[in-house]
């Protein structure tokens, strides 16, 4: 397939990995911060091609795995309401709340659907007038966009049965959360490609400054990763701590213009929750006060929702990278894949999970 | 054991109430299946853990296997609800190495159902009996209320006579067994999922949906040692290789390389953020043969069919992949069901 096999190539990719070695003289950790980029290197295996000196971090990258536990059970609320449809993206269909998944609330007769363009969630609202329709808006700066049309079309046509449940996130502020922390171990990062490819890397050059360290704008493929990597290493290697671009066939320093501009005119930015990290300034988007008609939280009366993660998962401190997951009590006990107590263990692609799955193997193995 | 697969997040499933993830294929329905079926009707038939049962009627080996039929639309890319119907139990038989001879049909239709579209299934129903071999011998119609069912399901059942000595069974794989595929994988359920309301996109992807009686009986003719076969539905390639890795207490490992997958399938694939491992097909199987018999049996399967992968040892009953780039993971049954990424 074009432009995806020229970068799943194995003589390239380990034409890479041997260029880390050769120029890599110590320890260096390197965080990605896409759940994307974290899902291809566990598929394709890129970290065993690495040197052992070379230790990658799974950074806060997959919106789906930070989304708070409120707002999954208000997802939950609303999916059961029988005078609501409820749409969503497929995978957070399977994120654990407090008591159930939007899957669990489909089975026990909630009216959930899965959509693959909030585009498609507005269509649903005008083929059902006498509906309630909500949207479940999350994902980084890369799903905003659609999201915001989606919210803009509705306002355009006067559709007065749509909604969004929001919770967006941003990339930047997580990671600044990451370098202010005193025990930040990270010295480079991967900068999420597509997140780039809508918003640019212009943000990203405050943050090498202050902080002193490299970001590369890297893509998807185990070739782009590698390179992105080496990039990395050879900025570490010379003292570098500046703002490159590997992922150049598709992002700009500026982005998407007219991408930004739809997301500024609906959305504003707002603090956030991530789960298993908490509460992060500036890093979230909410819906804009002319747009406060479309928010289902308003809508529907949730803001009494709260939900506490359970005190005991550590996954904030094994995501910055202070904590192995073995060293939790919970780990593989009262925290598995299928009983999660925080994101680490909801994403699969999550260093708990990781972990767990390794410990298997270690056991077949024995 | 740790349910892994690379979906996020990791599918949890609770077991008080039915989910679709029960109905997918994996990890959950082998659960249902432990649990609930197989201690009630144990029997040794049953505990061989196959596509069909073989029995022993008066010196004769008849396999009989069944199926039941829910897609959603009745009609798709390649194929209808019918052709299904047909293929489906056709090439359940095919897996325990018999000739399918006879087919039941039972229809349970939904108030509303115009006519025209239960013509239209019953039709390619006889089409693909004709174009399988089978002749469909015994039937009955049930018709429930408006909304208590989606349009129409279908459940077959039928037999088949086994006319070779060979064992064909989880149980008879070795290590150094190879693994071949009779073709492409991720059609049926791309094209299924093509047509899906809410994931509708553009393809010219078909179902596979085909009988593969034929090209199992003509490896059996051609000499070739099969010691198991298993035909690659839900699930997908990952899940089948499972199943077998589990049954056999064998080690498997696939070269991604090898394991085809059309451009169209992997450009859809690659869209949605689905593995092509674990997507449905009807009409693929994967074989396990002694590795010197490679040669022959892909001659008799035609330039489609591919060498995946080898049984490895008997060490532990995991699957490995190695990808493409070198690098070697393990690859898990499907938990839950695929769904579509954001990320």
């Amino acid at each position: 397939m074009k432009y995806i096999d020229e970068y799943r190539d194995a003589v390239s990719a380990r034409r890479f990995a041997r260029a880390i070695a050769r120029i890599a003289t110590r320890e260096w950790t390197i965080m990605e911060v896409c759940g994307g980029q974290t899902h291809a290197i566990v598929k394709f295996g890129v970290d065993e091609l690495l040197p052992p000196q070379i230790t990658l971090l799974h950074g806060p990258g997959c919106p789906v795995c930070v989304t708070p536990i409120e707002l999954i059970d208000k997802a939950a609320a609303l999916g059961a309401r029988s005078d609501v449809i409820f749409t969503s993206f497929g995978d957070m269909l399977r994120v654990p709340g407090t008591h159930s998944n939007l899957l669990e609330v489909k089975a026990r007769g909630g009216d959930v659907r899965m959509v693959y363009s909030p585009l498609d969630a507005l269509k649903i609202a005008q083929a059902n007038p006498e509906k309630e329709v909500v949207f479940f808006a999350v994902g980084f700066e890369t799903t905003a966009p659609a999201n915001a049309m989606a919210v803009y079309q509705a306002a355009q046509l006067g559709v007065k049965n749509f909604s969004i449940l929001v919770s967006h996130v941003l990339v930047p502020p997580a990671i600044e959360a990451i370098l202010g922390s005193p025990d930040n171990r990270v010295n480079g990062f991967l900068a999420a490609g597509h997140v780039c490819a809508v918003v640019g890397y212009e943000e990203y050059y405050p943050l090498a400054d202050k902080y002193r360290v490299p970001f590369v704008v890297t893509g998807f493929e185990p070739v782009d990763i590698l390179q992105g990597i080496y990039m990395i290493v050879r900025q570490l290697e010379s003292g570098r701590a500046e703002v490159e671009n590997q992922y150049s066939r598709c992002v700009r320093r500026e982005g998407n213009i007219p991408a930004q501009q739809i997301t500024r005119e609906v959305f504003e930015i707002v603090p956030r929750k991530w789960r298993g990290i908490g509460e992060i300034p500036y890093s979230g988007l909410g819906l804009r006060e002319p747009y406060h008609t479309f928010d289902a939280e308003r809508r529907f009366n949730l803001a009494g929702y709260a939900a506490e993660e359970s005190g005991e998962c550590i996954s904030g401190e094994v995501l910055q990278g202070k904590l192995k997951p073995n060293q939790c009590p919970a780990f593989g006990t009262r925290c598995t894949p299928e009983h999660p107590l925080g994101a680490t263990m909801v994403s699969s692609e999550g260093a708990c999970a990781a972990y767990y799955r390794y410990r298997r193997l270690e056991v077949a193995h024995g | 054991m740790a349910d892994f697969t690379l979906s996020c997040p990791v599918p949890r499933i609770t077991d008080e109430t039915v989910l679709m993830a029960h109905g997918s294929g994996g990890r959950a329905m082998h659960r249902l299946l432990e649990a609930i079926f197989m201690p009630a009707f144990a029997n040794p038939a049953l505990a061989s853990a196959h596509d069909g049962a073989v029995l022993n009627m008066n010196g004769k080996q008849i396999a009989f296997s069944t199926d039941s039929y829910v897609v959603h639309p009745l009609f798709f890319p390649g194929g209808d609800i019918g052709t299904l119907a047909v293929n489906g139990t056709v090439n359940d038989l095919a897996m325990c190495g018999a000739r399918p001879l006879f087919l039941s049909a039972g229809f349970i239709l939904e108030e509303g159902l115009p006519v025209e579209q239960l013509e239209r299934v019953v039709r390619s129903m006889q089409a693909a009996a004709t174009a399988a071999g089978v002749q469909i011998v015994t039937g009955d119609t049930k018709v429930v209320d408006r909304g208590k069912g989606d349009g129409l399901f279908i459940n077959t059942a039928g037999i088949g006579l086994i006319e070779h000595p060979i064992q064909i069974a989880p149980h008879s794989v070795r290590p150094g067994d190879a693994i071949i595929v009779n073709g492409d994988l991720g059609r049926h359920g791309m094209a299924i999922m093509a047509v899906r309301e809410g994931l509708a996109f553009e393809s010219l992807i078909e179902s596979d949906c085909a009988p593969i009686a034929a090209p199992v009986l003509a490896l059996l003719d051609a000499g070739i040692h099969v010691h198991c076969l298993r035909d690659l539905t839900r699930g997908g390639l990952a899940s089948g290789l499972c199943e077998i890795a589990e049954t056999a207490h064998v080690h498997i490992q696939i070269e991604e390389m090898d394991v085809p997958v059309s451009e169209n399938v992997r450009g859809a694939c690659e869209i949605l953020g689905l593995d092509p491992m674990y997507v449905a097909n009807e009409g693929r199987f994967i074989a396990f043969i002694p590795p010197d018999e490679v040669k022959q049996a892909l001659a008799t399967l035609g330039d489609q069919a591919r060498c995946i992968g080898h049984v490895t040892s008997k060490d532990d009953h995991l699957v490995t992949l190695r990808s493409i780039i070198g690098a070697t993971r393990i690859v898990d049954m499907l938990s839950g069901e695929q769904l579509p990424r954001i990320c």
